[in-house]
């Protein structure tokens, strides 16, 4: 497991085709939507804030990893009853985040991606809980064990994701 | 200064982005009905992923359907048994409970209560949920093209579901009973002691507002109250597991919903509800126990009285059949009464209505003594078990 840093230069910036940009976070929101009803576990993991990063560390570009999230954020929030925005803000930061990251990281092999989702579930989650709590004022139960729980599951899930989803990358 | 605003140009979008988004939560919260404001949104939203949806459940069901009804058929010999077995057992307990029933609305009736009917659901298929934790709501694939609208009660055949959140076409979100932001009336059913059941931030489901003076046992059933104006009052809810009291004044009661609110697949909307006072049984309604002497062997008569072939009846005999029956209502037209009522479903003839009178069975009443016009035959020694409504017939 090794974390390399390189230069801006040396990292590869991919790009992808507009049915694919488009397709696969509407799969992810489709799937997030439909499987925990028949999978109940599968609301532990959150699939959208996995392609953001994913699309984020690919492209390293910050505006368009930012405004990726925010879209899939946006979309995510709808379809719940609560304040539209909430999932928003926090893809939006976790997106620019991603991709401020990629830009530095070598971000290719299994074991940065683990780290790297880890980090970014933890930002999402406090940064969507200081937002609902702090400014919308929603009484949301806030606890350490799940939600540690919960970002090492995504964490893994992620390193099998990502592997898959390479093979969607174009190099820019 | 452009060299800075270039220098700083991703992170003033990423403080723009968030602050536009910051200022819309703004305007959901400030405004009282904060979903109005992101309709529109939602609209787009949910039409962008619910067709796939629909399209995954019709795929699903379709290839479920044609393995269970074409192809996985063992065992469907026995089960069929063992249903018919069960719709025996049933109909003798709908027989017991129609006499309950029965009481229930009488006594109903003189208190002039009024009652909520559910008069009229349509199924739903739960299509999808909202993907968020935070938000326990699903959606189902009927809206206000299909009669759907705000505030309907949403159930199972095992209890209460929720309530319709938000309607689209052809798409409803479904609130559910688990969700912080929900609240149901509700009642136990011992104690009778109500209180409203509310969702917990771990999507459990919890009884407020019941004073901590009051004893409630676990294992007591809770029913909707129908205080909520949105279910109708008796509706399974779930099952206390545990009581904790508060620092209040007041219980916090944790109930086991009836449906598996993690696993709903089909769910009835109540469109329709009736309010009103419970009629009287019906005179041409069926009793309980005449359905049951008709089904139960009957002793035979005994061989006619030869005091009774003199035309006369014993006194208190005579007294009780002119004596109104306590289960007869209000009289209905002869008949009606002859077809539908003495003859046909075995109840006691109909002795105050003084119109036409049926050839056979007719008793005339005349200074309390009972009279039939035609003589009894001399019975045969062994004779076949007769129908109720002659049984019932004063010798």
């Amino acid at each position: 497991m090794q974390i390399t840093y390189t230069s801006g230069d040396q990292t590869e910036v991919y790009r992808f085709s507009l049915p694919v940009a488009i397709a696969v976070p509407l799969v992810a929101i489709l799937l997030q939507s439909f499987l925990p009803v028949r999978m109940p576990f599968f609301s532990l993991f959150d699939l959208p804030l996995l392609v953001t990063i994913f699309f984020a560390v690919a492209r390293r570009s910050q505006v368009s990893g930012m405004l990726t999230g925010a879209l899939i954020g946006l979309v995510q929030d709808s379809l719940s009853h609560q304040h539209i925005g909430l999932y928003g803000i926090a893809k939006t930061v976790v997106g620019y985040g991603a991709s401020s990251l990629g830009v530095k990281l070598d971000v290719e092999n299994a074991g940065t991606r683990l780290l790297l989702t880890f980090v970014f579930y933890c930002l999402h989650q406090i940064i969507y809980f200081g937002v609902a709590r702090g400014l919308v004022g929603l009484n949301l139960a806030w606890s350490w064990s799940h939600e540690l729980g919960a970002a090492t599951a995504n964490a893994i899930l992620s390193v099998f994701l990502f592997l898959a989803m390479d093979r969607l990358k174009l190099r820019a | 200064m452009e060299n800075l605003l270039h220098r700083y140009r991703n992170i003033t979008i990423l403080v723009a982005v968030v602050f536009a988004q910051l200022l819309g939560l703004a305007i959901q919260v400030r405004k009282t009905n904060g979903d109005e404001s992101s309709r529109l949104i939602r609209v787009w939203a949910v039409n962008l992923v619910t067709p796939f949806e629909k399209a995954i459940v019709w795929m699903q069901h379709g290839t479920g359907n044609m393995w269970r009804e074409y192809v996985y058929l063992r065992g469907v010999r026995q089960e069929n048994r063992d249903l018919k077995m069960e719709i025996e057992r049933l109909r003798l307990e709908q027989v017991r409970l129609s006499e309950d029933a029965e009481q229930a609305r009488r006594l109903q009736n003189l208190l002039a209560f009024k009652e909520q009917f559910v008069s009229k659901t349509i199924p739903a298929q739960v299509i999808g949920g909202s993907g968020s934790e935070q938000s326990r709501s699903v959606f189902i694939d009927k809206g206000s093209n299909d009669g759907i609208a705000n505030d309907m009660a949403v159930i199972t055949a095992d209890g209460i579901v929720g309530k319709v959140l938000h309607v689209y076409g052809s798409t409803s979100q479904i609130l559910l009973i688990n969700d912080q932001s929900s609240g149901v009336g509700a009642i136990l059913e011992n104690s009778r002691l109500q209180g409203v059941l509310r969702g917990t931030t771990v999507g459990e489901v919890v009884l407020e507002r019941v004073m901590s003076d009051e004893t409630v046992a676990a294992g007591e059933l809770v029913r909707t109250s129908g205080g909520d104006a949105i279910f109708p009052k008796g509706l399974p809810v779930g099952t206390v597991t545990k009581v904790n009291r508060t620092p209040e004044s007041f219980l916090s009661i944790q109930v086991k919903p009836a449906v598996n609110l993690s696993k709903l697949e089909e769910v009835l909307v109540v469109t329709e509800k009736q309010e009103r006072v419970p009629a009287m049984a019906d005179k041409s309604s069926e009793r309980a126990v005449d359905i049951l002497a008709r089904r139960l062997p009957s002793v035979p008569d005994k061989p006619a009285d030869p005091k009774a072939q003199a035309g006369t009846t014993p006194p208190n005999q005579a007294a009780d059949a002119t004596k109104p029956k306590p289960n007869t209502v209000t009289p209905k037209p002869q008949g009606v009464a002859a077809s539908e009522g003495a003859t046909a479903q075995g109840t006691a003839p109909k002795k105050t209505e003084p119109a036409k009178k049926p050839a056979q069975s007719v008793i005339e009443v005349s200074d309390g003594v009972t009279k039939n016009p035609t003589p009894p035959a001399p019975k045969p020694a062994v004779e076949e078990p007769k129908p109720p409504a002659e049984q019932d017939q004063p010798q």
